[in-house]
């Protein structure tokens, strides 16, 4: 047993300690992120200072200074509007309300195909087979069906974007509905003969226990899914024509990168800063709701 | 003996064959458990002794015999929640604190909150562990989980109590201290005892009787008679009395087990 002999509760210390921590991981993300400039812009310097042209030619429009693309953030995109830094933060809230309500949705059905095959071989057997086969399908292959089948029948306040939300959940369910069914499956033998000691009946061993030591399984399913539901959502706007989130942008600066670089890697940076809040999000979630031993979280 | 009816546990005739491998585990078992008593289950592995208190406490069904708990079948014994059991491993939820693992088996119950923390801290108190309700169960050491284990085991106060090796994971020295702690719950509450484990002198030091098992296929070799007072302390240990039963017992084992294997075999002379 790993379990150490002196039983106390995190005191004042190792609150200081968390504190000290916190700070460490800022610098050390910092770093990081200032390693990958740093990287970026030596590739670019070595490559356009000696000409190599493999795998391609590096110049300003493969790949525009870093400062060029944050400047462009503050620059407006076309006369008389905001800046872009400002037009791509609301063009993200956009797509962040397509891509959590897809999550959510894309949770939901995931976690209850989980409970439902965790039920029965058969149907893992039976099922499973699919909801593999779903996920060999390009998302781009599919979303213009969905927006097809699925805009007419929502009502208008869903209109457009709701659609989009479906594509993000199609992303979203099948790591969360295959991580459940294994956290289901996780739960301690011992326990459940515990809990059969108490008589207790299907319901209660799946809610008492069984659903509490797949969370770990489950939240990391989740992770994973945050950054999906994102992409998802992006990729989603692409053949509905929506203009009012990131996949549009997208899909616009596109046309114009052999004149603005900058935009489209400004956009795309934002669309990777959203991926990650969507991953922090649910980091923060698992922290408060799971409680497992250090040596059990997944 | 007394008169059959008022037995906690009777088991007749009690044959288990595990149909994996055709293994007999347990063959025409006969043992009855009067009210009160503690008795141990001993043997080397495979002998079938936590393979008998599953059966008791209808985990697993036996291919012929029956077994009667409280005068009921085990079945129903276990529908009524007749019994608490405590395994090797604690088994408690991660997710909840001491208090809500020893709060479990209430809320099955359907007790009412106020009901059940008079419980939990009653508990707390038996098991010596005031002041831990709010802890995790990754924040305790091995032996005070345990502790949890029994308590929440006995808080809704069952007849019967099944503890499969309780003590097994833990180093000697908390191990005697649980003994003398379980000994001293087990005599305020009055419950009847089944007590699952390997090692001989835990076994004479615990119980009212040691039953003896011999593997392959798994059956009693001999029941013993542990006439040693209670309340029994550190000196029990040290008694001559306790040594003879300690060598009955062993030799007892040992005269059945000459199909042991070699670790076993080196487990007896400890």
């Amino acid at each position: 047993m790993s379990h150490a002999a002196t039983a106390t509760l995190p005191g004042k210390r190792a609150y200081g300690r968390q504190a000290a921590t916190g700070a460490t991981r800022a610098l050390s993300v910092v770093a990081v992120v200032a390693t990958l400039v740093g990287f970026y812009e030596l590739y670019r310097w070595i490559w356009s200072s000696t000409g190599w042209t493999y795998p391609f030619v590096v110049d300003d429009t493969s790949m525009p200074h870093v400062w060029v693309i944050l400047h462009a953030l503050w620059q407006p995109a076309q006369v008389n509007q905001p800046a872009l830094g400002t037009i791509l933060f609301h063009k993200s809230l956009f797509t962040a309300k397509e891509a959590a309500v897809g999550f959510a949705l894309g949770a939901a059905v995931g976690f209850a195909i989980g409970i439902v095959l965790a039920h029965s071989r058969l149907l893992v057997r039976g099922f499973l087979p699919y909801i593999v086969a779903s996920q060999t399908i390009p998302i781009l292959a599919i979303a213009p069906m969905v927006v097809v089948w699925v805009n007419p029948k929502l009502p208008p306040s869903l209109q457009g974007w709701g659609s989009v939300a479906v594509i993000a959940a199609y992303l979203t369910f099948f790591p969360v509905a295959i991580n459940t069914l294994r956290g289901l499956q996780s739960a301690d033998p011992h326990a459940l003969d515990l809990m059969r000691t108490y008589a207790a009946g299907r319901w209660t061993v799946l809610w008492k226990v069984r659903v509490p030591a797949s969370m770990p399984f489950v939240f990391s399913a989740l992770r994973i899914a945050a950054t999906a539901s994102v992409v998802g959502a992006i990729i989603g706007e692409l053949p509905s024509g929506l203009q009012s989130g990131l996949g549009g942008a997208i899909l616009n600066f596109n046309q114009y990168y052999s004149i603005e670089p900058q935009e489209l890697w400004a956009t795309n940076i934002v669309a990777a800063l959203l991926g990650i809040v969507f991953f922090l999000a649910v980091v923060g979630a698992e922290k408060a709701i799971v409680r497992r031993a250090p040596e059990n979280t997944a | 003996m007394s008169d059959r009816q008022g037995n906690v546990v009777e088991v007749t005739g009690v044959t288990k064959t595990f149909p994996r491998g055709n293994v007999q585990a347990l063959e025409n078992i006969d043992l009855s458990l009067r009210p009160g008593e503690f008795v141990s289950l001993i043997g080397p592995s495979g002998c079938g002794k936590s393979t008998l208190l599953r059966i008791i406490g209808d985990l697993i069904e036996p291919s012929s015999g029956s077994v009667v708990v409280n005068g009921k079948s085990a079945r129903q014994a276990r529908n009524d929640r007749d019994y608490g059991i405590v395994f090797q491993d604690a088994v408690l939820f991660d997710w909840r604190t001491v208090s809500k693992n020893i709060s479990l088996p209430l809320e099955l119950l359907g007790w009412d909150r106020a009901k059940r923390k008079q419980r939990i801290d009653e508990m707390l108190q038996l098991v010596e562990l005031q002041g831990f309700g709010d802890h995790h169960p990754w924040q305790l050491s091995g032996g005070m989980q345990q502790r949890v284990s029994i308590a929440r085991a006995l808080a809704f106060e069952p007849a019967l109590l099944l503890m499969d090796e309780p003590f097994g994971a833990l180093d000697e020295m908390t191990r005697e201290r649980l003994n003398l702690e379980l000994l001293s719950i087990w005599q305020q509450l009055g419950s009847t005892v089944v007590f699952v484990t390997h090692s001989i002198s835990e076994a004479v030091f615990l119980s009212t009787r040691v039953v003896v098992m011999s593997p392959r296929p798994g059956r009693i070799a001999g029941i013993v008679d542990i006439d040693l007072p209670y309340p029994r302390t550190v000196e029990t240990r040290e008694a001559p009395r306790y040594f003879e039963l300690v060598t009955e017992v062993r030799e007892l084992l040992r005269s059945r087990g000459a199909h042991l294997l070699p670790e076993e075999e080196a487990a007896l002379h400890e």
